[in-house]
């Protein structure tokens, strides 16, 4: 037994003292990530971690950053808040990395973000949509809308294009995004003059949603609203569909994804949800994403990944354009990114540390998305 | 009032799946008292096994009653072999050991399938094949109720296997030996029945219906990934527990109950409350009635 | 025998080896450390009072993460709402609603233990786990305490002096009352229940106070945890973490709170240790690892590291043999 605990504190010895170099004066930028590969999420940090080597390595192939490579150390939370504060902690503290990338998830952000601005090491959350995430402190950025712009970019939809009255919601209780979203798009709609006539519940992982669907139908509304992930859309719409609800369905951009049609099939389509970007874009940058992406992975990005590689090249942008390597200087370049052609749309950073980007609304087409508006903030 | 005959349709379609997996636990349970935590990822593994073989078989987009069956034994006998090896590999060496022990070995072989099965699957969900095709066999006027073809394939499916195991549990001599084996697995061996192979074949024969269920319900939810019997493997041993664990008949009493509880509660009222319902339902039978709905208590000697 | 001062003594060691090393290595003692350091001492309190349960009075309860959220809401909720209800000093505010989050978390205990401390084996194991869900849930759809988005910004007044502080309370607590007369009755209530009612003893009553004082330092244990993470969700207590302290309670050897203690040592830094693996084959092998430690684990030493034995008793072993 004496054997094994010597051999334990051994191993983690190793991988506590591995790396005391500092970032800054060795040939690499060391910049940390940390994200759910493993888990009940692992599909989204997985996404997101290859949007962000994708950005790394066609930076580095493009001769890195002031001369020196990126290098990405990245660190799995296993979807856990406890373990995103650790992994930030050993990120911020061991590794020395000079930014951190992450998280997807506002829980998870939100546990992790006080570290990074504790060591005041910049933060960029790629998709967390809780206000709050950038609320708690300079340090912390993020480059996608937060919830209470989305909720209102789809109410406004609902309200204004789709002229219905009565929307029904039905939103996943575990999922900070989902209420968030679904909190924002009542107060939105109702203050519009719009009614909600019901407001169901699932649960992340769930397959059977017969039983709030036949409550829904009940109540008659002329749209549904459903800002869940892709993961449980399909389903729902296919069993919706097969209860003989044919009313327009309603989301958000956590549908982004080609497994969204690949589930639900004809029953998503000529469905609508707010996107940062259209799979039918004419933009060039999101175009070249979407194909090198494909070349790297083998299989098309979604929303998440879009994201991550954002995330990263808005921070490639920052260290190219920032004076010097140091974190002050980093984070006023990241703070003063305007209009930097993301492939998710243009985006600048505004005082609240979150990005100023529009909507697009775009409706489900078989595996391509086709635009339908644009709603500014 | 339509709602509440939509609500039993797909209760008892609900249920007929937490039917069939319950009864691999019910099996097992009988014969080894031990919780098969393992079982649920069998389930799991039954749907990929379904996923892989249809696009071997280069069936993935073609419907049709023969390539479900096709898809159906392909998993049901892969599931057997899986069973049969995670018995003997992890559950016989502790046969013999305080209880404590199995369930974390059944807790351990549980975990290893799931994250196995994140590594080898990948976690992006997968879409199950298209090996049957949807349409309405019956529905009401309004179209307020209606009856899916899948919702019968099912039923009709669970309902069969069902028939087939009472057939070899009540008809045949390995059903025969299996019950003796789970009254008394000692005095069983002293009859000269080869316990240990009795065993094996529980499980393989458990683990065969929860491929079943696998694919039943890759039909019915196209969606599949590895974490996917975590939850259902829990309420359909809660189901289990409900009829009387031990018990066949109970174990499918047990998942339609299930099935048309969840689907009422979770229609009419707190939706949120779902998984905490099935819980609940388990403590309530558990403090009034532990032998379940359709088992009987044994007294304990000393 | 299990001798109260010897007990501390290991646990005692391993905290001055902590110091020591930061002393050798002041790089090593930053941060990351701090945090690997203060989640032992959570997970060491999970699994002492958890091993009262499942070791000494032989009952198998896997909800103890229910009873743990118990307790980190609560005094998360108290810190939150009233910041200065017990004086000026945040610190001796955190100190008064971990007790309190503690009595939530025994209260529960009690609730849970009462009714279902009368069923044998599996079938408690499968209620503790229902109610370690149920609360999780609860938790899940009260909205005053955040639902689903959390509790944020609690401050973080958990330090490691708290932390070793309640471990030692834990230890103390625990080790003095199985070496009393309470201790036999719940190693009676393992051997043999029967037996015991038989001889008088009231099997339930006993059952029912090993939960309560388990499901407090449970609760305890949360409250730390609350304190240090400073960001709650009903997430982070589910079936996963009961598992993780059941597997720690089993690693050390059921009975023996010496093994407890080094197993959720080894517990809470074995993915830590693993990192590298995952770095090198890209690959993220740690919870295959684990399982099959699990298994390997239950086929080769069920009794785990420790057994019944203490540190103490070993000890004694080798200085017997060596003179």
């Amino acid at each position: 037994m004496g054997v094994l605990a010597f051999a334990f504190f051994a191993l983690l010895m190793s991988g506590c003292t591995k790396n005391s170099s500092d970032g800054a004066a060795s040939k690499e930028l060391l910049v940390g990530e940390y994200g759910s590969m493993t888990g009940g999420e692992a599909t989204f940090g997985q996404m997101t971690h290859q949007g962000i080597e994708l950005a790394f390595k066609q930076a580095n192939a493009a001769g890195g950053v002031k001369g020196k490579q990126l290098k990405l150390d990245s660190v799995d939370d296993e979807g856990k808040p406890e373990e995103a504060a650790t992994a930030v902690t050993k990120l911020v503290t061991e590794d020395k990395v000079i930014a951190v990338l992450g998280e997807v998830a506002s829980s998870r952000s939100l546990a992790a973000a006080p570290i990074s601005q504790q060591y005041k090491v910049p933060m960029i959350s790629p998709s967390s949509t809780n206000p709050k995430v950038t609320e708690v402190g300079d340090y912390i950025f993020r480059v996608c809308f937060i919830d209470p712009f989305q909720g209102t970019v789809m109410a406004k939809f609902a309200h204004d294009y789709l002229k219905v009255n009565k929307v029904a919601i039905m939103k996943d209780l575990k999922s900070d995004y989902s209420v968030g979203l679904s909190n924002y798009f009542k107060d939105t709609f109702e203050k519009m003059g719009g009614q909600i006539v019901s407001e169901e519940t699932y649960v992340s992982n769930d397959i059977d949603f017969k039983a709030q669907l036949t409550s829904i139908k009940s109540t008659h509304p002329d749209a549904i609203f459903i800002p869940g992930y892709y993961t449980e859309v399909g389903l729902i719409a296919r069993q919706a569909r097969g209860l003989g609800m044919k009313m327009p369905l309603l989301g958000g951009d956590g549908w982004d994804s080609t497994k969204l049609y690949e589930i639900g099939k004809d029953a998503v389509m000529g469905s609508y949800f707010s996107n940062h970007y259209t799979t039918d874009t004419q933009d060039p940058t999101a175009r070249n994403f979407i194909a090198a992406f494909q070349k790297e992975f083998g299989v098309v990005p979604d929303g998440l990944a879009a994201m991550g590689y954002d995330a990263a090249k808005v921070l490639i942008d920052a260290l190219n354009r920032s004076k010097t390597l140091n974190s002050q200087d980093i984070r006023d370049a990241i703070a003063s990114t305007k209009d930097y052609p993301g492939v998710t749309g243009k985006i600048t950073i505004n005082d609240l540390r979150n990005a100023t980007k529009s909507a697009v609304v775009v409706q489900v087409e078989g595996d391509h998305n086709k635009f339908v508006t644009t709603i500014n903030p | 009032m339509e709602a509440f005959f939509q609500h039993l349709i797909n209760g008892i379609s609900l249920g007929s799946i937490y039917a069939l997996i319950a009864l691999g636990y019910t099996m097992v349970y009988g014969i080894l008292q031990l919780i098969n935590f393992a079982h649920s990822d069998v389930y799991m593994v039954g749907a990929f096994i379904g996923f892989y073989s249809a696009r071997w078989l280069h069936v993935s987009d073609s419907p049709s009653y023969m390539n479900f069956f096709t898809v159906l034994i392909i998993a049901m006998v892969g599931c057997g072999i899986l069973g049969f090896l995670i018995e003997r590999l992890a559950y016989r060496p502790i046969r013999n050991a305080p209880k404590l022990n199995a369930l974390i070995t059944a807790i351990g072989v549980s975990l290893f399938l799931e994250y196995t099965g994140q590594i080898v699957f990948g976690p992006t969900p997968q879409v199950f094949p298209n090996i049957l095709s949807d349409s309405i066999i019956f529905s009401t006027t309004s179209g307020g109720v209606r009856i899916t073809r899948f919702d019968a394939t099912i039923l009709l499916t669970g309902v069969g296997l069902m028939i087939v195991l009472e057939y070899i549990i009540h008809k045949t001599k390995l059903g025969k030996a299996m019950r003796a084996t789970s009254y008394n697995s000692q005095w069983a061996s002293l009859m000269g029945i080869p316990v240990d192979t009795i065993i094996s074949m529980t499980f393989v024969i458990g683990s065969a219906l929860a491929a079943a269920g696998g694919i039943l319900v890759g039909i019915k939810y196209p969606k599949i990934e590895p974490l996917m019997g975590i939850m259902i493997g829990l309420k359909a041993f809660i189901a289990a527990v409900l009829g009387g664990i031990g018990n066949l008949g109970g174990a499918v009493l047990g998942g339609i109950i299930m099935g048309v509880a969840e689907e009422f509660v979770v229609g009419y009222g707190a939706a949120t409350y779902r998984d905490a319902l099935a819980f609940g339902i388990l403590i309530i039978i558990l403090l009034f009635r532990p032998a379940g709905l359709l088992g009987h208590f044994s007294v304990e000697k000393v | 025998m299990i001798n109260v001062k010897r007990t501390l003594v290991f646990p005692g060691l391993v905290l001055l080896a902590c110091w020591g090393v930061g002393l050798i290595f002041p790089d090593l003692f930053n941060a990351y450390f701090q945090t690997l350091v203060i989640y032992s001492c959570i997970n060491i309190i999970l699994a002492v009072s958890l091993n009262l349960v499942n070791g000494f009075t032989g009952q198998f309860s896997i909800g103890h993460a229910g009873f743990m959220a118990a307790g980190a809401y609560m005094s998360a909720w108290l810190t939150m709402t009233f910041p200065h209800w017990a004086g000026p000093f945040l610190g001796i505010n955190f100190f008064f609603n971990t007790i309190a989050g503690g009595l939530l978390a025994a209260a529960a205990g009690y609730g849970v233990g009462l009714p279902s401390l009368r069923l044998k084996g599996d079938y408690l194991a499968i209620v503790t786990l229902g109610f370690g869900e149920i609360i999780r849930v609860v938790l899940l759809n009260i909205d005053a305490v955040g639902g689903a988005r959390g509790m944020y910004g609690i401050p973080k007044t958990a330090s490691f002096g708290w932390a070793a502080g309640w471990v030692f309370i834990c230890i103390l607590t625990v080790s003095r009352l199985v070496n009393s007369t309470h201790g036999r009755a719940f190693l009676s209530v393992r051997e043999d229940e029967i037996a015991a009612e038989s001889v008088g003893i009231n099997t339930t009553q006993y059952k029912v106070r090993a939960f309560v004082i388990s499901s407090f330092f449970a609760g305890v244990a949360g409250a730390i945890f609350a304190h240090f993470l400073c960001y709650l969700n009903p997430n982070s207590f589910n079936f996963m973490k009961s598992i993780d302290v059941v597997v720690m309670v089993v690693l050390g050897g059921m009975g023996s709170i010496s093994g407890s203690v080094v197993a959720a040592i080894i517990i809470t830094l074995l993915p830590e240790a693993l990192r590298p693996l995952q770095e090198i084959t890209k690959l993220d092998f740690r919870m295959v690892i684990y399982s099959l430690t699990l298994i390997v684990l239950m086929l080769t030493k069920p009794q785990g590291l420790f057994g019944k034995l203490e540190v103490s008793d070993i000890w004694k072993k080798y200085v017997r043999r060596s003179s």
